[in-house]
């Protein structure tokens, strides 16, 4: 299978402080990857960057083949039609109904007419089972809905890549795993090939192909989930097993903290 | 000691260089959104992504039209004082009629624009502030820049344009609000006609007097949308970053506003 994103030695910095160490991965098409760590250990940030919404220090980002790090103003227009994100918040636009909101890409890219598109979006909005719900305010709708709408809005113009952050943050354990049966399915109907960032794993396993560890900044290991579960790795068996970081302290950096010298 | 006399100088000039550096930076900010604006205006359509005809009358109708009626009724209280200060100075020199003149030529060129600028500063800088900044903290601003949406031409551009022809419009129907207020005391206080009041009016004011207060409101309306919006982008930090910026637009706008309008006003009379 060929590649349909491809990540080498990506490093990033906020300001002075180093985020990702040579990052490097690679998701083939077809395929769900999900991208798993604890908070700050840069997932949220490699998103970003897969999303081209920041610009790395070095290392490249190819997706469906082109380096988003050197392509030019058009290019990456072009090539974000073929994307679809769904945001953690949904990131739908307030003062549109979900039907609008949907729709806004079609009307963006395409030049059909507003019967055609609002048919496409009520597709759409048939696949994430909002069927009927179009003429709603974002306001109106519970969380889960709202994750559902974003997803709608991210596949409107069946994208070949399509990304998720925290699909499951905030969502009851019900509403979540039919969030994992929807991600599943638009994968198997669609051949879209999907990363998902989370640190829910009990999602992750259900849905990952491949999983990819994530630690300050590095990438721990990446393999099938059964891997994953076997790796003995300590840090990966840490997060698995939900145990707290024992962290060596280092005397003179404490007490150097502490007085501020 | 010597150390602790000299310290005090060194941390203020590095904090004056800290100012210094923020400003420029901010200023080189307004520049270039002011120059994407202009980009997408002008080749959006060449890009097939252009700039909504509809968006920008919206945002016409949410500056314009809904401000109209607090405009008039502040407008008209400005009118009413002038002629209330205007009709007590010259009645000192016996002069009172003259009152016409200085109402006249004070409110075209100077007041119609500048409460205009004000008010809209007011209520429309800060709801840009908020509405961009609430978006940016709901990432609705990231999610429109992955769906390949630039946010100045989607965003920006309308407000852009909206500002730069309702303002000068607004700064009008504040000149006309504002005389038909000084028109209404001077009948009250001295009996001068209406038609004798609008007569004197437009024996006093050139086009120059208008048009110098319509071009002072299009240097108000790209004010108030530059900072509006570069404030509203800015917000970091949820509702208190919010509320920060919000503020910061709406104090900052009308600081530019009246220094700008110090300056125009300083070059165009000097002749």
């Amino acid at each position: 299978m060929s590649a349909a994103i491809e990540v080498r030695a990506l490093v990033t910095h906020y300001g002075p402080r180093l985020i990702l160490d040579h990052v490097s991965l690679t998701v083939a098409a077809g395929e769900i990857m999900v991208i798993m760590g604890g908070s700050g250990s840069g997932k949220s940030t490699l998103l970003r960057h897969l999303l081209g919404l920041n610009a790395p220090t070095s290392g490249s980002i190819k997706l469906l083949g082109q380096d988003i790090t050197t392509t030019t103003p058009m290019q990456m227009h072009a090539l974000r039609k073929n994307m679809g994100v769904s945001f953690q918040s949904g990131a739908l636009f307030g003062s549109m109904s979900v039907l609008e909101n949907v729709m806004l890409p079609l009307r963006e890219h395409t030049r059909l007419d507003e019967q055609t598109m609002a048919i496409m979006a009520r597709m759409k909005l048939e696949v994430v089972r909002l069927g009927g719900l179009g003429d709603l305010m974002p306001a109106q709708l519970s969380g889960g809905m709202i994750k559902r709408a974003a997803l709608a809005r991210a596949i409107v113009m069946d994208p070949k890549l399509l990304f998720f952050d925290e699909p499951s943050a905030g969502l009851d354990p019900v509403v979540s795993a039919e969030l994992d049966e929807l991600i599943l399915k638009l994968r198997d109907s669609m051949q879209m090939s999907i990363v998902v960032v989370t640190h829910e794993l009990d999602s992750a396993f259900k849905i990952a192909d491949r999983i990819t560890v994530l630690d300050r900044g590095k990438i721990l290991l990446a393999g099938t989930a059964l891997e994953v579960r076997n790796s003995s790795n300590e840090r990966v068996q840490d997060l698995l097993n939900r145990r707290p970081r024992q962290e060596e302290i280092d005397a003179d950096a404490y007490l150097r903290r502490l007085t501020g010298g | 000691m010597a150390d602790g006399g000299q310290r005090p100088f060194v941390d203020a000039l590095e904090r004056l260089g800290q100012i210094c550096v923020c400003l420029v930076e901010e200023f080189g900010y307004y520049l270039a959104l002011c120059i994407e604006c202009i980009y997408w205006l002008g080749w959006g359509t060449l890009r097939r992504q252009p700039v909504r005809f509809s968006a920008a009358v919206q945002q016409m109708v949410e500056i314009g039209l809904a401000g109209l009626p607090i405009i008039f009724m502040l407008s008209f209280a400005i009118g009413v004082m002038l002629a209330i200060q205007g009709i007590h100075t010259l009645k000192q020199f016996g002069a009172q009629t003259q009152v016409v003149l200085g109402i006249a030529l004070s409110v075209t060129r100077e007041f119609g624009p500048l409460m205009t600028g004000i008010l809209v500063a007011g209520r429309s800088g800060s709801s840009l502030a908020a509405r961009i900044g609430t978006m940016n903290i709901n990432q609705e601003i990231d999610a429109l820049r992955v769906m390949g949406i630039n946010p100045v031409r989607y965003l920006v551009a309308p407000v852009m344009v909206a500002m730069l022809v309702m303002m000068p419009l607004m700064a009008l129907f504040a000149d006309f609000a504002a005389l038909f207020g000084g028109a209404v005391f001077c009948k009250l206080e001295l009996g001068l006609s209406y038609r004798a009041f609008w007569d004197q009016t437009s024996h006093f004011i050139g086009v120059d007097d208008i048009m110098q207060g319509l071009a002072k409101s299009g240097v108000f309306a790209l004010v108030v949308a530059l900072v509006g919006v570069s404030n509203g982008f800015s917000v970091a930090g949820g509702a208190e970053g919010l509320g920060r910026a919000t503020t910061r637009a709406v104090v900052l706008s009308i600081s530019y506003i009246v220094l700008t309008d110090m300056m125009f006003t300083y070059f165009l009379n000097r002749a």
